[in-house]
This record gives structure tokens, sequence and C-alpha cells, in this order.
């Protein structure tokens, strides 16, 4: 199924999924193939090189939904391989404590591991990218050293000898298979997650963090999952990687080993799975062809992340899309269908009025809002302009919770608005819209708009992990929601499409069917019409008036006046952060004042 | 016991000061931070022991050499790393971009200058103990360079627009100021006083390509600490974290020592992620 024939409007999605998703799934199957095939042509040696990539894919699985798909730049991720390794090895060996089985001994790694990833994680919550990124670096540092002076337990510069599974798993392609078995669950595991709320609320936060609060995703309770999770794949990494060295020392863990996992995902590619699977295999094996250079592997990774960087940010996964190459039809048009509105926001509960009382906020010296009082009733547009620099959008961001007023409250009902977290506001089914949209331009337009569903689903991230019937549901639900959403902006035909690959027109309608997935009780909309064509801001309007008629209040920051006259049943003008006049589009237009301060005379 | 924890407490802490000021020259012309400021330091170390001792330089030409060694190294970060960047701030490519250059780098010295720490030569020979150079020099060069930059900020037309530049961008470009130039001016700068930090810090800390993640770690505690761009703050900071290592050594032993300074640098930034001195500024939507 091509773009340009779904994009005359034919709803042939059934088949387009269909194609999609072998297309999707046959390298892997190709992977799979290989794999357990490996020992009917590769010698002894390779099934080393073959075990050593599936020990350091379980790591990286994990590492990737991290990095990148929630854009953390977690460096030292070697840390988390060294603690698997030196508790598995302690553990079975029996240094401390009574001689451990060595499958208890890596599920207690897996224990450690979860819990460190968290511990090294927690930072990222708080801190800036860089000093995230230095953190780790510092805890890869000091667990290498923590390793290195805790003799009696570690073995210090000595080592310990890696655990030995019973048989089958003790012979060398015994290994291997268990190793490949557990790469394969992992890559099962976070092809599970990446393809559902979670996995696109990952990347709502590392592209448009703003964005994913307003459609209620908590990015720590989101992130505090990702990093035990992936923690405990590292563990269990470490814990493969320490029996397949059969003797581990501090040395075995250097940054570079843990640049080498880092580059693994980067040349993959961000948000992808088989990007980075493939830049795994490709970096384990590598060192092999250029064994003259082994010297000199790190510089040479380190010149291919430089390159990559730099040339193509994308990845792999970039270079494998050849979907996203193929031309757009470039006369496309937006035509919503309002009429569907009811199906899309379906029966709501009255939530009553939201309000803004004697609201005042100052940046420093400048009021940027001065005393505000507002009521914004359910059913009923209501238009707020003003000159640039009158606190429009200020208003709506102390709605949404990006600013805390110096004084005054919003309320919806009785319900104190300025007081709850950024993404709390989409549990009272207050939806939001960007002055500039704020999307995940590498995700797909349809995926773009299941994010704004991200709240009403009901599975838990473990649920998702092994792609529970739950789990399954959520995805149907949100998927016929988001294509409903879709049909009613009129943007169905682009669905499958790259969303940095639309026209600003079309990302300011993809916004409102995001905005409309959470079924919004009130719908903020920040200067929707900017860079719209005359056609487009009537068939907004028009939508916009729908949206209304539906139950929805919406509170319309625009600039165009001609359309806040058209559609708002009432108007409040500010001035200087202060209601210069309010009341129906007919009573503004009138208004001395207004006319001149805003309307021209 | 005390004196010898005090002088090479302040010695170490004036070490990864001039480290921090690297880091905030770079980071006030182009808002970025880069992995390559503890490489500096681990340049000039290894550029002023390979020059004076291997090749048997005055020391006078071996030290100027080796700031003009870590100011081409600034040069070559501004244009391979940071520039081609700039334009996407937001997905912090910088990151992975200066971390790619400073491997690059560390492990070319590895490889070419050996993996063993080597030794950095005595410039004078006047004094021992407390007055011993591992001790004096990078007090010196630490007091040198403020000095140096504040006269530099203060007085000099060049200075004044390094200050526009930092404070912003925009305006500065707009106002007519040779932004690029700038920016790759203070790189050069800010590579000098790397390579300077660790000159100055050789008898301390030796030649050794490992001391480019030590200082690149220890480097940014004080700007953390003492609030991004903010050099007064890293200073303090600076000694205050020699200070507190260096007795932590002193009193439970090297290893525990760095797990008690990264643990009470986690703590702190996680209490004032903004630095001790710094002010959180409200997101824009």
């Amino acid at each position: 199924m091509t773009e340009a024939s779904t994009a005359q409007g034919q709803p042939a999605r059934a088949t387009q999924w269909g194609s999609g998703a072998i297309s999707h799934v046959l390298p892997f199957l190709v992977l799979l193939v290989i794999g357990l095939t490996l020992p009917l042509f590769a010698g002894g040696y390779w099934g080393v090189i073959a075990t050593r990539a599936c020990v350091y894919w379980a790591l990286v699985s994990g590492l990737n939904l991290l990095v990148g798909f929630a854009g953390q730049l977690a460096i030292g991720w070697v840390a988390l391989l060294t603690l698997g390794a030196y508790t598995t090895s302690v553990l079975a060996a029996g240094n401390v404590l009574p001689a451990l089985d060595p499958y208890l001994a890596l599920a207690i790694a897996a224990m450690v591991g979860a819990v460190l990833g968290l511990i090294i994680g927690l930072p990222a919550l708080r801190l800036r990218t860089f000093y995230f990124a230095i953190t780790t670096l510092g805890f890869a540092t000091i667990v290498t050293q923590i390793a290195l002076a805790w003799a009696s337990v570690t073995g210090g510069g000595v080592g310990v000898p890696g655990p030995v599974f019973p048989p089958p798993f003790d012979s060398q392609w015994g290994f291997y298979y268990f190793c490949f078995a557990i790469a394969v669950v992992c890559t099962w595991m976070t092809m599970n997650v990446a393809a559902s709320r979670f996995g696109r609320a990952l990347t709502a936060i590392r592209d448009a963090e703003v964005a994913a609060e307003a459609c209620g995703i908590s990015k720590s309770r989101l992130l505090i999952a990702v990093f035990l999770f992936s923690g405990a794949l590292a563990g269990i990494a470490g814990g493969l990687f320490a029996s397949l060295q059969s003797y581990i020392t501090p040395d075995a863990f250097t940054i570079e080993l843990s640049v080498l996992f880092f580059i693994g995902v980067l040349i993959g590619g961000r948000g992808s799975i088989l990007g980075p699977l493939l830049g795994t295999i490709l970096l384990t094996v590598l060192p092999e062809f250029a064994a003259p250079l082994v010297a000199w592997s790190t510089f040479l990774y380190a010149v291919l992340l430089l390159v990559i960087v730099l040339a193509i940010p994308g990845g792999i996964a970039e270079l494998l899309d050849f979907k996203s190459r193929r031309p757009l039809h470039s006369d496309r048009a937006i035509v919503p269908r309002p009429e569907l509105l009811r199906r899309l926001l379906g029966e709501r509960e009255d939530r009553g009025a939201l309000t803004l009382e004697q609201v005042r906020l100052s940046f420093g010296g400048v009021r940027a809002i001065d005393g505000l009082d507002l009521t914004i009733l359910p059913g009923q547009v209501h238009g707020l302009i003003g000159p640039n620099g009158s606190g429009k959008t200020t208003t709506l961001n102390v709605i949404s919770g990006y600013y805390t007023p110096q004084q005054g409250v919003a309320r919806l009902n009785e319900v104190v608005l300025t007081t709850l977290a950024h993404h709390a506001r989409a549990e009272m089914r207050i939806a939001r819209t960007f002055q500039t949209p704020r999307l995940v331009g590498e995700a797909s337009v349809l995926e773009n708009v299941m994010i704004g569903g991200t709240i009403d689903g009901q599975g838990s991230f473990a649920e998702s992990l092994f792609s529970l019937p739950r789990h399954r549901r959520d995805e149907a639900k949100l998927r016929e929601s988001a294509m409903l959403a879709l049909q009613t902006v009129g943007l169905e035909p682009l669905a499958g499409v790259r969303t940095d690959r639309l026209q600003h027109s079309e990302l300011r309608f993809i916004e409102i069917a995001r905005a409309l997935m959470l079924r919004p009780a009130f719908l903020l909309l920040d200067e929707p019409a900017a860079g719209l064509s005359a056609e487009e801001i009537r068939r907004l309007g028009a939508l916009v008036v729908a949206i209304a008629q539906a139950g929805t209040g919406v509170l319309l920051v625009e600039h165009h006046a001609d359309l806040i006259f058209d559609i708002c049943h009432h108007v409040t003008v500010l001035n200087l952060g202060k209601m210069l006049a309010a009341g129906t589009p007919a009573e503004i237009r009138s208004h001395r004042e207004v006319v001149n301060a805003y309307l021209g005379g | 016991m005390v004196e010898s924890i005090v002088l090479s407490g302040v010695a170490i802490g004036c070490i990864y000061a001039l480290i921090a000021i690297a880091y905030n020259v770079m980071f006030s012309a182009s808002r970025v931070f880069s992995f390559t400021a503890g490489t500096l330091g681990m340049v000039g170390g290894i550029l002023g022991s390979l020059f004076i001792l291997r090749m048997g330089l005055p020391a006078w030409a071996g030290f100027l050499l080796a700031l003009a060694g870590g100011a081409l190294l600034g040069v070559v970060t501004e244009i391979v790393a940071v520039r081609p960047v700039l334009k996407s701030l937001g997905q912090h490519l910088y990151v992975l971009s200066t971390l790619a250059l400073a491997l690059i780098v560390q492990q070319f010295a590895a490889i070419e200058w050996g993996t063993d720490a080597q030794p950095f030569p005595r410039l004078l020979d006047i004094a021992r103990g407390a007055f011993d150079q591992q001790y004096w020099l990078p007090m010196l060069a630490c007091v040198v360079t403020i000095v140096a930059l504040e006269l530099l900020y203060r007085h000099t037309l060049v200075g004044h627009a390094f200050l526009a530049i930092a404070e912003d961008n925009y305006a500065a470009r707009a106002l007519g100021l040779p932004e690029r130039g700038l920016r790759l001016a203070s790189f050069a700068l800010a590579g000098a006083i790397g390579a300077l930090a660790g000159f100055a810090g050789g008898q301390l800390l030796l030649a050794f390509f490992a001391n480019a993640p030590m200082l690149t770690f220890y480097g940014f505690v004080p700007v953390a600490l003492g609030g991004m761009g903010n050099n007064r703050g890293a200073i303090v900071a600076g000694l205050i974290l020699g200070l507190f290592q260096q007795t932590a050594n002193f009193l439970v032993g090297g290893i525990f020592a760095s797990v008690a300074v990264f643990t009470a640098f986690i703590i702190v930034l996680l209490a004032f992620p903004d630095g001790l001195a710094g002010a959180s500024a409200q997101r824009r939507v």
C-alpha cells in the first residue's frame, strides 16, 4: 500500500497495517533464523563472538529504551554490567555467603541491577543533560574502584571466577543458546514496550517534554520504571558476561566498554529496536575483521560516534527507513469531519466551569498578568485577544501550571489547579495545543496522536513488557480512537507518515487531534490559526465550533480577529496583563478603547 | 600533616578550578559544555613532558608550546564538535560530539604516548617541601589566570565583547559583533587555560592519559556547584573540592575518598541543581 494511493482518501488500513507488520518483523525473523542455526555453519570462535553479541545486546536493549527512546544520556551504564558480573560471580562462588545456584545468583543480580539502575538514574529527574551524563560517568568510575578496593569480596585486582551454569548450558554452544534465548526475550520485551503507550510516552519526554506533561505523562514515574527495567537487564548481562569471560577483574569493565554500548544505540538510531540491534552486532563483530587495529578500536569507535552525530544523526534506522523517502502528495488538503466529534468525545460528565480569580504574575519588574478574572464555560468558545505581550499565552501557562501566579488561583469547578503537578491537568480533562507545535518528529502521525490518550490506558508497564491482554486491549483502543481523531481533523491519509515530513498547518491539526484524545472538558488553543491559509482557517473555525457544541469549553488565544469574532461566544481583551474589555463579539467590536488600542480604527 | 593536606588540597583545588574555568569560558561563548575540558588538562601535562623532558626544549618554550597545543585543541573542538551541532542545541548532540572528540584525543594519547604515567619536569630547582613546584605552580597559575581574566573582561574591548556574547548571543550578533570569531577565540582561550591547568599540575598528576576523564569529572564539579558560567563560584568550589578530597584521602584512603567526593557531589547537586550560587530560571513554554 503506497502513501500515494492512501492519500486519495481510501481507508485501506487493514492491508497497510498487514504489510507494514511483515516488513517490520522480517529482519528480526532473519536474525532469529541465523542465530538459531549458527552452530551449523560457524566455527567455535564465532560462537564466542556471537555469545558476546547476545550478552551485549541484553544490556544494550535496555539501555536503548533509556537513551534511544527517553533521550537520557546515560554514558556510564557499564557500572551496572560490573555490578551484575560481580554479584553473580561472588554469590555463585560463595566467597561471602554459602554458594548459591547460578540461576538464583543471576536473578539476584537482576534485582541488584534494577536498584542500582534506579540510583544512577534518579539524578536525571532533576539535573540537566550534561550534568546527568557526567554523574553516570562518575558512577562507572566509582563502581570499578570499589571492585578493586573491596578485595575480601571481589578478589580485588586478582578477580573472581565467573559462574558456570549447569548442563546443558556448560558447553560453549549450550551457553550460546542460553544467551541467545535471553537476547531474544530482551528483544521481544523491548519491542513490546516500544510499541506501547509507554514507549511513545518516552519519545514524547525526549522530544516534546512540555507536551508530554500536558498529555498527563508523569516523567518521573515513567523513567523510574525504565531505570528499573534497564538496570535489571544490565545486571543479567553482567552475570552472563562474567560466565563468558570465565574470570573477571576490574580491568574488564572500562569506560571504553560503556562507550561501546552507548555508541551501539546511537549508530542504530533513536527510537528504533532493529537499528541498535544491528549496531551492537556490528560493533561486536567489527574488531574481528580489523585484528591489526585492535589497539585502535576505541579510537575508531569514537571516530564512528563523531561521524554519526555529525553526518547521520538518524543512524542505521534512518538509512533503512525506505518508506520515508517516497515523496508525499504535494496537493493534499486538510478536510476535517466535525460530525465525527460526538463519536470521538462520547458522553462526558459535566465538570463545571474553569475560572481564574484575581490572578497576578510578574517576571521581575514586568507585570505579565495583573489581576485577571476569567470564566470559561463548557460548550462555549472563549476568545482571548490582545497585543503581543499582553499576557495571553501567560494566561494559558498559568492554567497549564507552567507558571505559578503570585496571587490568585485557577479553579476547575471547586478544585484549585494552581497547586497541582503539571501532568495532573490531563486527569482533569484539560487539554492544550502550543504556539509552536510540539510533536515527536520521528514518530508517525498516528503515534503522535496516540500519545494524547496515554492516561486512558489501563495496563501497567509490566503488562506491556509481556504483551498481556490488557496491554493489547489498550493499544487497540488507543489506535482506534487515534484514527477517529485523525479522521475528525481530516488527516487520516497521513496516519503512517513520519511527522517531521509534514507541513506546518498539518502539525497544528495533529496537535488538535492529540488534544481531542483526552476527550477534553476544556481545550486551550494557543494561536491555532497562525501560519494557516484562509481556507484552512475557515475549516479550523468550523472544527472549533463543533468541538464546543459537543460540550467542550474552548479557550482560544488568537491574533486573527476575524476568526475570533466569527466563532467566539465571549471575548476577553487583554492589554498589559489587565482586562481591557469583555463581552460578546458584537460588544467588543464596538468597544472604543479596543478599537483604538488593538483593532485599529 | 595538616600542612600537607592543606597544601595539596589547595594545589589540586586550583587545578580543578582552572579546568572549571575552561568549561565556563567555552560555555559562555556557546552554551555548550564540552567533554574535552579534562582532555585539555591531560594534553597540557603530556605536551609539557614531551617538549621539555623528551625533546629537551627550554622550560619557557615547552610551556608556550603546551599552551599553544591546548589552544589548538580548543579551536579544533569548536570547529569539529561544537559549530556543526549549535543549530540543534535542544537535541544535546554536543554531549555526544564533544565526548567523541575527547575519546579520540585520549585514545590517541594512550597509544602514542603510552598508558603509563610519565614524569613531568621540575622547572626551577629552587625549593623543596612546602614550596615544592607541585604546590606553588598550580596556585600561581590559578592566581595569574584569575587576574588576567578579570583584566581581560573588565578593561579590554574584546573582553566586553566576550561578556556581551555570554549575556545575550542574539543581541550581540545584532549589534554586529563577530560572534563566530569570538566563539573561536573563546575556545582557544579555554584550550590554553585547560592546558595551563595540566601543565601546572604536571608534577602532581604526572603526564598521564587517564587524567583526561579524571579532570573532566573533577573539573566539572566546581562548575556544577559554583553555578554555570560563574568563575568566582568555580574557584571557591574548586578549592573546597580539593581540600575535601585531600582530607578524605588522608582520613579514609584513596578509593573511599573518591566515593565520599562523589556521594557529596551528587547529594549537593540534587539539593541545588543550579549550583550553590546559581538561581533557577523558570521554563519558557
